[in-house]
């Protein structure tokens, strides 16, 4: 098996056009650059203890899908598993989906990679899989394919939330994956061909790009900033936070479901945002919303963005600098049983509304141990109170329970789950 | 060993990046088997050789020009032996055809419109076709014989369509309309080998060329459904007749190759994929599942002509391309409404995805058979 690039300079193996040669170019010059030091084309570990793309450092772009199982049988379902697996190791490591490759096969046969990516190095892909309440059980109540006695509990469907607009068509789903890389259409490639190995077994029920990491996961990261223009996520569970991680990222066993040991919960928000509102505001409303000022990102009262809150000092008014309903307040641990996430969102922009708005926002990604005790308070506090869903609509939902890692070659997504 | 040959015709391509590849050996001076390349730009079509043996012969075609081309093999008549389509600026593309002894034109058709740069092309000897192998030979043999049972039932139901039209009979025309397409729609990939007859039969609005009339069915239904005024419509409704005749001559003399066959059944799913399901093929009369059904039955003719050969080379791909088709089937089986169909405005979101699910669900093993068929 060779990589991308490799494949593209071995002799032959012929690539047609300009285009190719093009690629050829620019992947020799990538090769002479140190290998020693992190860059962003390079390969991100797949086997492992935990899913990579979870507390990997947040890479630039995601490609979101979710997947509606239109199989009835349990055999074809985990072979599909087995086969994104194997694709999936490939892929995370520069390679063709298929063993063949993109120009690898038989010139009457369609390739078994799609070939966008040839010439792109790894670029950080992460590919993290996640199962939703609905393939344990059906709206119905129907057992679908013989697991339902391994729904965790940890998965109980969501509550509504104030303002909640959800559109079921892009909401929940059987299965989803979530792609991030370094490069857009390396993240794209991955979900395309995942979405081709599942044909007559999965089918998308809606995807989403993401262009812009919201949230930074590791403390060699600076914080990003959100469509509103803020930094967002500072306080974020991050990949140094080792005992934080343990208690509230990973599932355990004695949590109830024996095969999600080292997995985690996800929950996915699609979050439009009325930035043309917003950006009408004046910049000390904007900063009492958030709570934070707007450049440096430090809490209010306070001078740096890492500095510690402090939600008791108030000001000549007599009323606290960090207003009662401001955003960090409502969504901090203090307020919140301790409840901590591990936010990875991605902005977006859809297009355009037709009423000459941008299709705007934020696709909010958060894994946690147990949605019950940590997304589920924070959101009920934020719908109830927080002055910036005057700006936001919450459009689409998910729930996901996303198991450990694949540990090698034997292994694959969903085994113990199956069995 | 033809497949060996097609990988060595591979790497040739890769001439534009030499200078990161071990070149590949150039082609011995002479020789009248190897790949043929064509160069084509926006006012040239090089082609390497025009002379070569009988067999499948493999073109490589390079555009070199500014605009998107499409490459050609004719036949006596413009009729299509082989094409490449949609080839951008830049990219390299390869056409394999098979060719009998004979004379032939070869033509780039840069900006992909007009009868293009043409070229003379001599194909000798008689090399034995893929052809020879029995079972093939009798795919073909089977596939010409379901053209002609087709063409015996679109030109008398074209016949009754375009008589009701100039009758000013607008219902029986509208009830007729779907019935005579079902044929055309079975057989639509041979119909499309034969150049310009296809549009000028089945062209929509948005696809005819400047300079060129919209006619055909979807005018008629246009006319009928859409206008409500046939009053007009009898040259039309004339000229669709001779051109369906035209076209059920040529079909029934037509054999098409294994390849072609394999490739067919493929097409007529593409055309569901994107036709079909999106409504855009019968958008006046709303009448797409009719086609939907006809071309899944074409496709399903197709590989049925190719069963003995794919049961003794790929029987695995046989039972997943019969429980594709089966699924497609009871998929679709649930819009039937008397002895037809619901009208695609009918179908909610939710009923088009799952015809989209299966349709995709078969597309992707059908896709392997023709190079079962190329072994």
């Amino acid at each position: 098996m060779v990589s991308r690039r490799v494949a593209l300079t071995a002799a032959g193996v012929g690539i047609a056009g300009v285009a190719g040669a093009a690629a050829v170019g620019a992947a020799m010059m990538d090769d002479e650059r140190s290998p020693a030091s992190a860059s962003p084309g390079d390969a991100v570990a797949f086997y492992g203890e935990h899913q990579a793309g979870i507390v990997t450092p947040a890479q630039d772009r995601l490609h979101f899908a979710s997947f509606d199982v239109i199989t009835k049988d349990r055999a074809k379902l985990v072979e599909m598993l087995r086969e994104w697996t194997a694709a999936a190791a490939r892929m995370t490591q520069g390679r063709d989906a298929g063993l063949l490759g993109a120009v690898g096969g038989q010139a009457e046969a369609p390739p078994d990679d799609t070939g966008e990516a040839l010439g792109l190095p790894a670029s950080g892909l992460t590919l993290t899989i996640g199962f939703g309440r609905s393939l344990f059980r059906d709206a119905a109540g129907t057992d679908r394919f013989g697991i339902a006695d391994r729904l965790p509990a940890a998965l109980e469907a969501l509550p509504h939330f104030p303002g909640d607009a959800l559109r079921p068509e892009i909401s929940d789903g059987d299965l989803c994956v979530q792609a991030c890389a370094n490069d857009p259409q390396v993240a794209v490639h991955a979900i395309r061909n995942l979405a081709r190995i599942g044909f007559g077994t999965v089918s998308i029920r809606y995807s989403q790009l993401g262009f812009g990491r919201t949230s930074s996961t590791s403390r060699e990261q600076a914080t990003a900033r959100n469509l509103m223009g803020f930094k967002d996520g500072t306080r974020n569970l991050k990949l140094e936070d080792t005992d934080l991680l343990r208690e509230q990222l990973w599932a355990r066993a004695e949590d109830g479901a024996a095969w999600m040991a080292g997995g985690s919960y996800l929950v996915t928000r699609r979050i439009r945002m009325t930035v043309e509102t917003w950006d009408r505001t004046p910049l000390a409303e904007q900063e009492a919303i958030f709570g934070r000022d707007k450049g440096e990102g430090a809490p209010l009262g306070q001078a740096k963005e890492f500095d510690e809150p402090d939600f008791a000092v108030k000001g000549a008014d007599g009323e606290p600098v960090i207003a009662k309903q401001a955003h960090i307040r409502l969504a901090h641990p203090d307020f919140n049983n301790g409840a901590h996430l591990l936010r990875r969102g991605y902005n977006f922009v859809d297009g355009s509304d037709g009423l000459g708005r941008l299709d705007a926002g934020l696709f909010f990604i958060a894994y946690q141990r147990d949605p019950r005790k940590q997304f589920v308070p924070v959101q009920r506090s934020l719908a109830r109170a927080d002055i910036l869903n005057e700006y936001i609509r919450h459009v689409s939902s998910g729930l996901w329970a996303c198991p450990p890692g694949v540990t090698g070659d034997g292994d694959h997504w969903g085994r113990a789950l199956f069995a | 060993m033809r497949k060996l040959s097609v990988l060595t015709a591979t790497a040739v391509l890769g001439l534009g990046m030499s200078a990161c590849t071990t070149d590949p050996e150039p082609a011995a001076p002479g020789d009248t088997t190897g790949p043929i390349t064509v160069k084509a730009s926006d006012t040239a079509c090089e082609v390497g050789r025009a002379e070569t043996a009988a067999g499948t012969v493999t073109f490589t075609i390079a555009n070199g020009g500014a605009k998107v081309t499409e490459f050609y093999v004719y036949a006596a008549g413009d009729r299509v032996m082989g094409e490449v389509e949609n080839i951008a600026p830049g990219l390299t593309r390869e056409l394999k055809v098979e060719l009998t002894a004979g004379t032939y034109e070869t033509a780039c058709k840069p900006g992909m419109i007009g009868k293009g740069i043409r070229g003379a092309f001599k194909v000798t000897g008689s090399a034995a076709p893929l052809t020879a192998d029995a079972k093939l030979a009798e795919a073909t043999a089977n596939y010409q014989r379901y053209i002609q049972s087709q063409t015996a039932a679109l030109l008398p139901k074209t016949e009754e369509f375009v008589a009701a039209v100039k009758a000013g009979d607008a219902e029986k025309a509208k009830a007729l309309f779907p019935i005579a397409r079902t044929y055309w729609e079975r057989i639509e990939p041979v119909a499309e080998i034969f150049g310009d007859l296809d549009p000028k039969i089945d062209g929509r609005a948005e696809v005819i060329e400047e300079g060129m009339a919209f006619t055909g069915f979807h005018r008629l239904e246009q006319d009928l459904w859409e206008k409500k005024d046939i009053s007009k419509s009898g040259p039309i409704a004339d000229q669709l007749l001779v051109d369906v005749k035209e076209i059920v001559a040529k079909a029934n003399a037509e054999k098409l190759s294994p390849l072609q066959l394999a490739n067919g059944a493929k097409e007529l799913l593409d055309e569901v994929a994107s036709g079909k399901i999106t409504g855009e093929e019968d958008r006046y009369s709303h009448t797409d599942l009719w086609d939907f059904a006809a071309n899944v039955e074409g496709s399903k003719a197709s590989v049925q002509a190719l069963r003995p050969t794919l049961e003794e080379r790929a029987p695995e791909l046989v039972t997943a391309l019969d429980t594709a088709f089966a699924n497609v089937e009871t998929a679709l089986g649930k819009h039937r409404a008397g002895d037809g169909w619901k009208l695609h405005n009918q179908l909610t979101q939710a009923e088009l995805k799952e015809l989209s699910d299966v349709i995709n669900a078969l597309a992707e093993p059908i896709s392997k058979v023709a190079a079962v068929v190329a072994k």
